[in-house]
């Protein structure tokens, strides 16, 4: 199976800022036409199609929903690898920032904190949004190695963030 | 007898017909068939015209088996061989259960899906299930005039892949075509829904029997889109119960009781329940087999602090759901309520309390399931419905592996929209290997040991090559059902490695097979003894038919013909009463065909003989032609 463009079978154009409502009733138009749930009487070979469009779907709703994921998915449609096990060069100043809010997390987790946890959850959402500014600016100008930075930590940010979100459950 | 001719179900029907296609909420303590006729949905009742089935199976000692309140009545007199609650032990096995207040005998099974011993055999749930299934298609086909296409079952959301898988192998021993296992608090969100033209972001708040589901969808022109879902599935009405019946124990100071005394008490304990929804206290008096008499008041603000864990346990579940979904109380436009046991004043307290609204009740939250499951299956069997529905679920727990240390990579996150694939690249560790195992486990916890143990692979036929050069991709597919399945290649040589499943929990291929079997045997044996009665039936009345007639008109005949008579009566008498084990319907329906054929000519004769008989004496005008 050739590899879909997320974007093209969005029919949205490929940049990093794209309008969630589109992407939303795009998605919904395809599962509505390619959903197991309309090939329940049909032939093992259409059901088999049905199962692969819809995967490739969900998929790329997913991948353009989140602004990490889509930003990933912009530079590897330009063979730039964002999130790579052997490259994983960050600002020196971004690693300090990780460092300070892993040990946040942990103290706050220690002290069974759940209010200082959530306020974390906040502040680096508001630092993710500012990412997501640039962002838009990097691809706007094909600015490829900012926008990997960038990518990078908005994607390191989602993990923290994810987290956060494991430490409260816990201490639920 | 060929005058009526009845054709094939399913193949007369016309091309545009109607296709019968229902709902089934397989519930843990009561369980429903809903379909939609004439573009409503409906539920169906039986003849006694209930529309809730118990689900209570009982062995009987003559063989037969008693499903439904004629079973639940028994509970207490022959606890050991009547099931309740089998939807508890579905895809479990022994150490997954609280084995105390259960009067089985379990079977372990080294792991693998629990068993309980009957008077009956060994029945493993999935056949406990597949009993009450049965008697709902039955009660189908028999209101709806006809063979059905297909069932839409549902499952709790929360279920795990064992636990769907053998809900998926009751319905096929049941003889049921599954078009979809469906998560109960979507299919109430459908009823719900599509009831109230609701659009906009709803929490369904499930609390049946033995499980609580809690799911966020958003709602929006047809389409029902499930953002997260949580829950607990071992929890439910019957906790509730067992509170009471631990209190009852302390107040009256009674001894451990037996197995009927406990069926007994936890019978009263869940009336004194269901009595408490209306009534500031509730009086529970009972004699228990030992002569001891049981005689408390259970107020409902004793009740609420025995059961106050219970319903605290609901909000962990419903919070992680919300957290999932990103959203906060403010953004929930309604909340429904689901399942018997949100009947219960304190749980409406604490959802209203927690939601900070009042939540809906303007469905019966016993048949909303059902009802919304029937909607879904008219869909998917292709007959016309007004809206464009379209269901987007998720998978309520993750996916992964285990990788070195014991530890769970995960694969598929959960609350991830069905149907999902993802591959994951292995290598080998040796040189020349040629097979890995694998093993997949499902849940959210990070060691091996907390999750639950879905299925060991093994790869064979890897090409031998150096360590670490063999790139073996497995590809991890979660279908619409949330049914796991998994398929592996070695991409350098492009071999399709061979899969060998082991499910940890549930029935392997042939065990369904063979009690597909046994079932289809017994079957046979049944048509068989059905067929040989109603042959027997048949001859005797055709041989008291033609005494009669020898008697009466024997005159009519020559000597010869009787004497032929006699002997296809002896024949037809020897085959008749021929030993149980020679006994056979086609014998005897071949000797009740020569005995037919022989008095052919004295039928005729007969008829002529009355008629003239009829005649004599009167006139045309008299003869009422």
């Amino acid at each position: 199976m050739p590899s879909t463009n997320y974007f093209e079978l969005f029919k949205l154009p490929q940049t990093f800022s794209l309008d969630v409502a589109i992407l939303e009733s795009n998605y919904r138009k395809i599962q509505s036409e390619s959903h197991p749930d309309r090939f329940v009487t049909a032939s093992p070979a259409e059901k088999l199609a049905s199962m692969q469009t819809a995967t490739t779907a969900n998929e790329a709703y997913q991948t353009l929903k989140s602004p990490g994921l889509r930003a990933a998915y912009l530079l590897s449609l330009q063979g730039v690898t964002a999130i790579d096990e052997k490259n994983n060069q960050m600002p020196a100043d971004f690693l300090m920032q990780q460092m300070e809010w892993r040990e946040a997390i942990e103290d706050a987790e220690n002290a069974s904190d759940v209010s200082t946890l959530e306020n974390l959850l906040e502040e680096i959402g508001i630092a993710g949004k500012s990412l997501q500014e640039s962002l838009k600016n990097q691809f706007q100008h094909n600015h490829l190695s900012e926008a990997t930075d960038s990518t990078r930590k908005l994607i390191f940010m989602d993990k923290v963030r994810a987290d956060i979100l494991k430490s409260i459950e816990k201490l639920d | 007898m060929a005058l009526l001719q009845i054709s094939e179900p399913g193949q007369s029907a016309a091309p545009h017909q109607h296709k019968l296609a229902v709902g089934i909420d397989l519930g843990t303590t009561n369980s429903l068939v809903a379909t939609v006729r004439s573009g409503l949905s409906s539920v169906l009742i039986d003849d006694d015209g209930h529309a809730l089935l118990p689900s209570v199976v009982r062995y009987l000692p003559d063989g037969d088996i008693d499903v439904g309140y004629s079973a639940q009545a028994a509970q207490s007199q022959d606890p050991a061989n009547t099931i309740i609650s089998a939807k508890r032990f579905m895809g479990r096995g022994l150490k997954d259960i609280d084995v105390s207040l259960q009067p089985y005998h379990f079977v372990d099974n080294n792991n693998e899906m629990l068993q309980i011993e009957t008077r009956a055999g060994i029945k493993s749930p999935i056949e406990v299930s597949a009993e009450i299934l049965k008697a709902l298609k039955n009660r189908a086909e028999k209101s709806l005039g006809g063979e059905l296409v297909g069932a839409v079952i549902t499952v709790p959301a929360y279920f795990d892949d064992a636990q769907r898988q053998a809900t998926k192998d009751a319905a096929r021993l049941a003889g049921l075509n599954v078009l979809r296992l469906l998560n109960e608090p979507t299919a109430a969100a459908v009823a719900y829904g599509l009831d109230n033209a609701a659009e906009g972001t709803y929490v369904i708040y499930d609390l049946g029997g033995g499980t609580f589901d809690i799911s966020v969808l958003k709602l929006s022109k047809g389409v029902f889109e499930v953002l997260a879902t949580n829950g607990d599935s071992a929890l439910g009405g019957d906790d509730f119960d067992r509170r009471i019946f631990c209190w009852i124990l302390e107040q009256s100071k009674c001894k451990p009781v037996n197995a009927q005394d406990t069926r007994l008490l936890l019978t009263k304990a869940r009336e004194a329940k269901e009595w408490l929804t209306d009534h500031a206290s509730a009086q529970i008096t009972s004699i228990l087999s030992t002569g001891e008499v049981v005689n408390v008041s259970l107020s409902t603000k004793q009740f609420n602090e025995l059961t106050q864990t219970l319903v605290a346990k609901t909000l962990a579940p419903t919070k992680k759901a919300l957290r999932d979904a990103s959203l906060d109380i403010e953004d929930i436009k309604g909340v429904v309520l689901v399942g018997g046991a949100t009947r219960m004043p304190q749980i409406r307290l604490a959802v209203a309390d927690f939601f900070k609204q009042s939540p809906l009740t303007n469905l019966d939250p016993d048949k909303i399931v059902a009802l919304g499951a029937a909607i879904q299956a008219n869909t998917l069997a292709g007959n016309k419905s007004g809206a464009d529905l379209l269901l987007l679920d998720v998978i309520p727990l993750s996916l992964g592996l285990e990788t070195m240390g014991g530890l769970v990579e995960k694969i598929i996150p959960r609350n991830a929209t069905l149907p999902i694939a993802r591959a994951q690249e292995f290598t080998t560790f040796k040189d020349g290997q040629t097979a890995m195992s694998i093993h997949v486990l499902q849940g959210e916890r990070e060691l091996v040991s907390d999750c639950r143990s879905l299925a060991r692979f093994e790869l064979r036929g890897i090409p031998p090559m150096v360590a670490g050069a063999a790139r073996i991709r497995v590809t991890f597919t979660v279908d619409a059902d949330g049914l796991l399945s998994v398929s592996a290649r070695e991409i350098a040589s492009n071999v399709e490695a061979n899969i060998v499943v082991k499910p940890s929990y549930g029935l392997s291929e042939e065990q369904i097979l063979a009690m597909l079997k046994s079932g289809f045997s017994a079957a046979e044996a049944d048509k068989q003894a059905r067929a040989l009665a109603e042959a027997k039936v048949d001859a005797e009345s055709l041989l008291e038919a033609i005494k009669n007639a020898l008697q009466q008109d024997g005159h009519l005949l020559s000597l010869n013909e009787i004497k032929t008579i006699r002997e296809k009566i002896d024949a037809l008498q020897a085959n008749i009463h021929a030993g149980a084990g020679d006994a056979n319907s086609n014998a005897i329906i071949r000797a009740t065909e020569a005995l037919n054929a022989a008095t052919e000519n004295f039928a005729a004769r007969r008829m002529d003989a009355s008629v003239s008989r009829a005649l004599a004496g009167k006139n045309l005008e008299n003869l009422n032609l």
